[in-house]
C-alpha cells in the first residue's frame, strides 16, 4: 500500500485545499472587518455647518462643532495681523508649504478674509484641542508669546494663523477646513463648492493626523 | 462513605485525567524551597484577575455602553445601585493593583534572571499577557465616558494615525468613526468585556503550563532539577500543594487588607487611581487643562513626549514608545551573563539595573507632570538610560565579573 502513494499528487491536493480554504477564510473575514469601518450613519454625520460670525468681537474666538470636532473662528485685530509676520524664523512652516489648508487659504494669514481665521481646533500632534491664549507675553508662556494657541497635552504652540512653532511635538500647522462665505456674516464650514477634497482636507476627511 | 468517594474518583480518573493533573500541577509540582518575598506576586496576579472578572461581571449588569448613558450609568452604579460603589471601587482599584503586582512580578524576573534559558518562552508568554493587560486597561478606561476617558482614547488612537501611509485609515478602523464616538465606546466595551478577557485567560493558562514544564526559577538562579533525590524529585524542591499554597495564602491576606483599605478610604488614591477630570462627562469640544494617562502608562508616555518630531512627523516618538514597551521580549537574548541571579552578578550589572529602576520610576513621575522644558530634558536623559540598560546589555553582562554560583540553593 504505502509504496504506491503518489506523494506529489498528495502535495498538490494539500496545497489546493489549503489555498481554497484560505480564500474562503479571507472571504468570510470581509464582513467582520467591514463592520469595523465607519457606518453609513457615521459617514453622513460629516455634513457642512452654517454659522453666523457677525457677533464675534475683534480679538475673540468662537468654537463650533463640525464632524464631531471643534472648529474655531477668530476675528483677528489689525495689531494681531501685524504681529503675524514678525516671527517667521521661529515657525516650522511659516509659508504653509505643507498642504494643511485649501489653496485659497494658502496665504500669509491662512484665511479668505485676512481678519477672519477658520481653523480645525485639533492639535496635529495627538488630537487634543489647544487652548486659546490671545494675550501678548503672559507669564507662563514667555515674553516672546504674541498670541495663539497652547496645547495642554504636550505643550505644542501655534500662532494666530494656527502655524506651528519649531521645537514642539506637533509636526505641522493646524488644518484649515474647506469653507466659504454665503454672505458678509454667514459662513459655511465643510464645503467650498470648488475643491471638495482637492487640497481642502489633507489625507482624508476625518484624519486628525 | 470514603469507599464511595474513592470509587467515584476512580470512575472519573478512567475518563478524565483528574488525579494525574492535580499531581502534575499541585501536589507533585516541586517548587524551590528558597522562594522569598518576590515570589508572592504571580499568585497575587491570579487573585486580582479573579477579582476583576467577578466585579466586572456585576458592573456589566448595570452599565450602559452608550455615549448618551455611559457616564450617567456609572454614576447610577455609584449612587443608586445597592453597594454598587463597592463594586465600582473594587474594579477601578483592581486595575491599578493589577499593574502594581505585575510590575513587581516582572521586576522579580529581571533581578533573578527568570527569563534566561530554558524559560525564554515562559517570559515571552508573560510579556504577551502584559501587553493584553495594557489593552484591556486602556479600553476599560474609555467606558466611564469622562473627560479623561475621551481625551486619553483620542491621544492613544492618534498614536496609530502617525504610522506612515496607513496611519489615518488605521485610526478610523480602530475608532469605527472619524472621531472617538459612541461607536468607539461600543466596540471598546465588546473588546474589554468579551474578547480580551478570553484571550487573557487562555494565555495565562499557557503561562502556567510553560512554567510547570520548565520549573520555577529561584533567588539563586540555579536549576533545582539538576540535583534530584532517590525519589526522583529535586532535593531543594517542595510540593506546591500544600506548602506554596499556604505561603501564598498569607500573601493574599496581607494584599487584601491593603486592597480593602484603598477601596474604603482612598478609592481615587489622590487622583492616581481615578483621575479627577474623569468625574466630568466627556466633552469633545474641550480638552482639560492638564491631561495625563493613568500612572501605569506614564513611563512610556514620558518617552513619547521626550522625542521631538523628526521629518515633520511625530512617528519617531511613537516608535520609541513602542520599542520601550516590547524591548522586554528580547531580554533572554540580550543578557549574556554567566549567572542568572543578581546575587552572583558583578557591580556593573547592578549599577545598570539601579539606573534602569531610577529611569523607569523617574519617567513614570515625569509622565504625570505637565511638559515643561526642564522636565522634557530630564525625560530625554532618563529615556537614554532606559534604552541603554537594554541595548548595552550584551556588552556589560559579558564583561561583568560574576561570583561563583552555589551548588545548592541558599536560604537566609
Amino acid at each position: 500500500m504505502t509504496e504506491n502513494v503518489d506523494q506529489s499528487k498528495r502535495r498538490i491536493l494539500l496545497a489546493a485545499t489549503a489555498a481554497a480554504g484560505g480564500v474562503a477564510a479571507a472571504g468570510a473575514g470581509v464582513p467582520f472587518v467591514m463592520s469595523l469601518m465607519p457606518s453609513e450613519r457615521a459617514k453622513a454625520a460629516g455634513a457642512p455647518v452654517e454659522v453666523d460670525i457677525g457677533a464675534i468681537e475683534p480679538g475673540t474666538m468662537i468654537s463650533i462643532e463640525w464632524q464631531g470636532k471643534p472648529v474655531w473662528i477668530v476675528r483677528r485685530t489689525p495689531e494681531m495681523l501685524e504681529l503675524l509676520a514678525k516671527h517667521d524664523s521661529d515657525l516650522a512652516d511659516p509659508a504653509s508649504s505643507i498642504p494643511q489648508q485649501p489653496e485659497y487659504c494658502n496665504n500669509a494669514t491662512r484665511s479668505i478674509k485676512p481678519e477672519v481665521l477658520v481653523v480645525l481646533g485639533v492639535c496635529t500632534h495627538l488630537g487634543c484641542s489647544p487652548t486659546f491664549r490671545p494675550e501678548v507675553s503672559p507669564a507662563d508662556l514667555g515674553a516672546n508669546w504674541a498670541g495663539g494657541w497652547f496645547c495642554p497635552c504636550h505643550g505644542s504652540r501655534f500662532d494666530l494663523a494656527a502655524r506651528v512653532f519649531k521645537g514642539v511635538p506637533a509636526p505641522t500647522n493646524l488644518i484649515i477646513p474647506p469653507h466659504q462665505y454665503l454672505s458678509e456674516t454667514r459662513l459655511l464650514i465643510g464645503d467650498d463648492d470648488k475643491s471638495k477634497l482637492k487640497g481642502g482636507q489633507p489625507a482624508d476627511k476625518g484624519a486628525t493626523a | 462513605m470514603m469507599n464511595l468517594l474513592k470509587n467515584l474518583l476512580a470512575w472519573v480518573d478512567e475518563r478524565f485525567p483528574l488525579t494525574s493533573t492535580w499531581k502534575a500541577h499541585a501536589s507533585e509540582y516541586y517548587a524551590p524551597k528558597n522562594f522569598n518575598f518576590w515570589y508572592f506576586f504571580g499568585g497575587l496576579a491570579l487573585l486580582v484577575l479573579v477579582i476583576q472578572i467577578v466585579s466586572g461581571i456585576f458592573l456589566t449588569m448595570n452599565y450602559k455602553p452608550d455615549a448618551l448613558f455611559a457616564f450617567a450609568s456609572v454614576e447610577y452604579i455609584m449612587r443608586d445601585v445597592q453597594l454598587g460603589w463597592i463594586l465600582r471601587n473594587i474594579h477601578s482599584t483592581g486595575a491599578s493593583m493589577f499593574f502594581i503586582v505585575i510590575y513587581l512580578h516582572m521586576f522579580r524576573g529581571l533581578i533573578y534572571g527568570s527569563y534566561r534559558k530554558p524559560r525564554e518562552l515562559l517570559w515571552i508568554i508573560g510579556m504577551i499577557i502584559y501587553l493584553a493587560l495594557m489593552g484591556e486597561a486602556f479600553m476599560g478606561y474609555l467606558l466611564p465616558w469622562g473627560q479623561m476617558s475621551f481625551w486619553g482614547a483620542q491621544v492613544i488612537v492618534n498614536l496609530f494615525s502617525s504610522v506612515p501611509f496607513v496611519g489615518p485609515d488605521l485610526a478610523i478602523l480602530i475608532r469605527g468613526d472619524f472621531v472617538v464616538s459612541d461607536i468607539t465606546l461600543n466596540r471598546f466595551f465588546a473588546l474589554h468585556v468579551v474578547a480580551i478577557p478570553l484571550i487573557l485567560v487562555l494565555i495565562i493558562v499557557a503561562h502556567l503550563v510553560a512554567l510547570h514544564e520548565v520549573g520555577s526559577n529561584n533567588p539563586d538562579g540555579i536549576e533545582i532539577k539538576k540535583n534530584k533525590g532517590p525519589d526522583g524529585h529535586p532535593v531543594d524542591g517542595i510540593p506546591f500543594f500544600p506548602y506554596m499554597v499556604v505561603k501564598d495564602a498569607v500573601a493574599a491576606v496581607a494584599f487584601l487588607i491593603v486592597f480593602v483599605a484603598i477601596i474604603f478610604f482612598a478609592p481615587d488614591m489622590g487622583g492616581y487611581f481615578l483621575e479627577y477630570n474623569n468625574f466630568v462627562p466627556a466633552n469633545p469640544m474641550k480638552t482639560p487643562e492638564h491631561i495625563a494617562p493613568v500612572w501605569y502608562f506614564t513611563p512610556y508616555y514620558a518617552i513619547l513626549r521626550a522625542v521631538p518630531p523628526l521629518f515633520g512627523s511625530q512617528f519617531p516618538g511613537v516608535v520609541a514608545m513602542g520599542v520601550a514597551t516590547v524591548i522586554f521580549f528580547a531580554l533572554p537574548w540580550l543578557d549574556r551573563g554567566q549567572v542568572k541571579s543578581i546575587r552572583y552578578r558583578g557591580p556593573i550589572y547592578k549599577a545598570f539595573l539601579a539606573a534602569f529602576v531610577v529611569s523607569f520610576v523617574g519617567l513614570g513621575y515625569l509622565g504625570l507632570m505637565p511638559a515643561t522644558e526642564l522636565y522634557t530634558w530630564i525625560s530625554r536623559v532618563l529615556a537614554v538610560v532606559y534604552f541603554a540598560f537594554f541595548f548595552l546589555m550584551p556588552w556589560y553582562t559579558k564583561i561583568d565579573e560574576c561570583k561563583p554560583e552555589p551548588d545548592r540553593v541558599t536560604s537566609k
